[in-house]
């Protein structure tokens, strides 16, 4: 008993207490800047390994990125990855940073289905679907509910049944093995319900992007809620996303 | 000589590897295994050479740390007599060749599917009519779980014959997360591209696949890699398995209902995994390996802080593990839990830990040298009772010796920054084979290159390839309800096994 009081004392303060202001450590890679400035635009857009960059203007796809950053390495005066780990939103445009813009990423209320904050906006229940991923997203919506970043206290929670949930999280560029079971868990959850994708192999493929053995074809059947990029996504830019896309103000 | 020893990352050319009839093939390999507890299959495999197949056995010997490589070409229409019937170890690369290229191994004792890949030879062969085992009796019962799981993890199913609340019999279909990525590895063209399909193998591996990948590139070109580029991969690699193997322990105490064990080891995941991220933007590591470069490179302040990290991270980390490793209530639900014995593991040829656990050496660090480990003088971390308790104990063990490898590695932090221009093209016609020790157990892919020096095969084994049958053994007269630690307690992977 004793010794179990000192390990809990020994925890310290572990819970991070502001998830929407919180610093994360190091070089971290989140929401790009692109200057200004002249470069070889071809030679910029090859380098990428994912074709997320585009030309004319010079624009990144946070959709297809894979944060690896060598754009940044190569072009360090053009492209910069900041901190901010706010990237989700609920349009898939919103994911594209262009040449000059340094505006946050956000979910755009107006967009937002009424129902989805005046039912979700105090607890939402998600089913995670996995559907052919790498496991790193994974490992990181498990980290959002470890007691750091403790996301069950805004009321946001994995559930074990469709039945149970409000929504299905996605993760994985959605294998043809996968996509059977991935719809019967869509349907098997009640209305209304969400759609959240996590992860760049879910918004756009990844990686994987046009191998025959996917089919992504249920993202053509269904309006997708939310777009949280990432490879694997942070923590915190689940939780925030969520956050945003339940309980923002009109 | 039936075959040519070659060294861990050493490239040959295609033609030095002696092409045998399938009589010779079979036997040279049973030969080379049988009562040979030191050798072990790492990578058996076939690719299309015309209307023929062309298959490749890689033997690892560990006590002269050579592979032994051989080859065979056969006509996928005709019938072959199995290798699996005299030795169980080649049973799924027997069932991947057959499901791939339609080859028909007689003798086999289970050929079933292996992942359901896009392009099977038989495409009526689907997910929904996996030939299940079944059993007529009135007094079992059949449990059926997944692909989807209670939890956020990785799609499989898992069928169980009980009796009441006791588990006669687990089969595991895979497949799921079938990615066509070998595939893929030959359809993107640009170096950077098949360095991120590597990291994407399995996200819980990526030092170590990456890792595997880049020697492999690496001794393909030609480039002999610089200690600094070593250093900094074994940094990585242990870091992984310090990460992974703590995040394990929690999912243990998560799955015997012990709270405190649960939030203590998973809140100590996180100054690693941060770390990695100060290191180089990714918590996972994505991003950081690349072939012939130091991408991000490891600094004086960067060494002072890991072992800040570390001297917080030991004393939390052994203060629980006191605890949890001496609480009866614990320790009666880890012991004698999901056993497998030294003989199924040596039949079977169990990699990593789940080799270990039984007593069965098997460690690419000391048996293949690669990077540091040689100056490292690596010993491996052996446990004999093959149950949920020798999988924790080597895991507090393994980090243990990770730690001390770190500091011992952070003395002599090389200065000088590496920069090769690796090169797109390749040694033409030639093979080439990588083993690196991931946190799971033994990594390896190979590669073949074609007359203009580009990959004509790539080919991925993920340590789960061998130890998806040990789980399913080790659940056999357990309760239904010590399914999860038994799995926990393995922690195998899905998509590194579906690619």
């Amino acid at each position: 008993m004793l010794d179990n009081l000192k390990i809990l004392y020994h925890q310290g303060k572990q819970f991070i207490p502001n998830v929407k202001t919180a610093k994360v450590p190091g070089i971290f890679r989140g929401r790009p800047i692109i200057s200004t400035q002249k470069v070889n635009e071809t030679e910029l857009a090859n380098l990428c390994p994912m074709h997320a960059i585009s030309s004319n203007p010079v624009a990144i796809d946070l959709g297809k990125c894979t944060f690896c950053g060598e754009c940044a390495l190569q072009y360090p005066e053009k492209i910069k990855f900041t901190t901010d780990y706010k990237i989700s939103t609920n349009e898939r445009e919103r994911l594209i940073v262009k040449e000059g813009d340094d505006f946050a990423i956000e979910v755009n209320p107006a967009a937002v289905r009424k129902e989805i904050r005046q039912i979700f906006g105090k607890s939402l229940k998600l089913r995670q679907v996995s559907a052919g991923g790498d496991n790193s997203c994974e490992w990181e919506l498990n980290a959002a509910n470890n007691v750091q970043f403790d996301m069950s206290r805004f009321g946001i929670e994995f559930v074990a049944s469709p039945r149970h949930a409000d929504g299905i999280a996605i993760t994985g560029p959605i294998t043809q093995n996968m996509a059977k079971a991935l719809e019967i868990a869509y349907n098997a959850t009640p209305d209304p319900k969400v759609i959240v994708l996590v992860g760049t192999d879910a918004i756009s493929g990844g990686i994987f992007a046009g191998s025959p053995a996917l089919d992504r074809s249920f993202l053509e059947n269904h309006k997708v809620d939310l777009y949280i990029p990432g490879n694997p996504t942070h923590p915190l830019t689940i939780i925030n996303g969520l956050l945003d896309l339940t309980r923002k103000k009109r | 000589m039936n075959y040519i020893s070659i060294k861990n990352n050493q490239t040959v050319p295609i033609a030095d590897i002696p092409v045998l009839d399938y009589q010779q093939f079979r036997e040279t390999n049973i030969s080379l295994l049988i009562k040979h507890s030191d050798r072990h299959c790492v990578n058996y495999f076939g690719y299309a050479q015309g209307n023929s197949i062309k298959l490749i056995c890689c033997i690892a010997d560990d006590s002269t740390h050579e592979i032994c490589i051989s080859s065979c070409i056969v006509d996928p229409s005709k019938k072959f007599e199995s290798m699996s019937s005299k030795l169980l170890c080649f049973e799924r690369f027997e069932r991947e060749l057959s499901e791939n290229f339609g080859i028909t191994f007689v003798n086999h004792p289970w050929m079933k599917p292996v992942r359901y890949s896009y392009n099977r030879a038989d495409k009526s062969s689907v997910m929904d009519n996996y030939p299940f085992f079944n059993i007529d009796s009135e007094e079992l019962h059949e449990v059926g779980v997944g692909p989807i799981h209670a939890g956020v993890i990785e799609p499989g199913h898992f069928r169980f014959i009980c009796n009441g609340e006791q588990i006669l019999h687990l089969e595991i279909q895979l497949g799921y997360q079938h990615r066509g990525l070998e595939d893929l590895f030959l359809q993107k063209k640009n170096l950077l591209q098949r360095v991120t399909l590597a990291e994407s193998i399995a996200g819980d591996t990526v030092a170590g696949h990456t890792s595997a990948f880049c020697y492999l590139w690496e001794s393909l070109s030609g480039c002999d890699p610089k200690p600094e580029i070593d250093f900094y991969r074994t940094l990585a690699l242990e870091l992984e398995r310090i990460a992974i193997h703590t995040g394990d322990l929690s999912a243990i105490c998560t799955d015997i209902a012990y709270q405190l064990g649960s939030s203590v080891f998973g809140r100590l995941r996180t100054p690693i995994i941060n770390f990695t991220q100060e290191w180089g933007g990714n918590r996972l590591s994505k991003g950081l390996i690349r072939p012939g470069k130091t991408q991000f490179p490891f600094t004086k302040e960067l060494g002072d802080r890991l072992n800040e990290v570390l001297n917080t991270y030991e004393p939390d980390f052994n203060e629980m593990c006191t605890e949890l490793f001496k609480l009866p209530s614990a320790l009666s639900r880890l012991e004698r839990t999901g056993i497998v014995s030294y003989e199924d593991v040596l039949s079977i040829g169990t990699v990593g830990m789940s080799a270990r656990m039984s007593g069965l050496t098997r460690d690419i660090r000391t048996s293949h040298p690669y990077a540091l480990y040689p100056q490292l003088n690596h010993e491996p971390i052996l446990k004999h009772h093959g149950d949920v308790y020798s999988r924790a104990q080597i895991r507090r063990e393994e980090i243990w010796q990770s730690m001390s490898y770190i500091r011992q590695l952070l003395k002599n932090i090389p200065k000088s920054k590496t920069n090769y221009d690796m090169p797109n093209k390749l040694q033409p016609n030639a093979f080439s084979i990588s083993l690196v020790e991931g946190w799971r157990g033994e990594i390896c892919h190979c590669a073949i290159t074609d007359s203009d020096g580009d990959l004509a095969v790539y080919k991925v084994k993920d340590p789960s390839f061998h130890n998806w049958l040990a789980l399913a053994l080790a659940v056999r007269n357990n309760e239904i309800s010590d399914f999860p630690i038994c799995n926990k307690s393995f922690n195998l992977s899905y998509c590194g096994h579906d690619l």
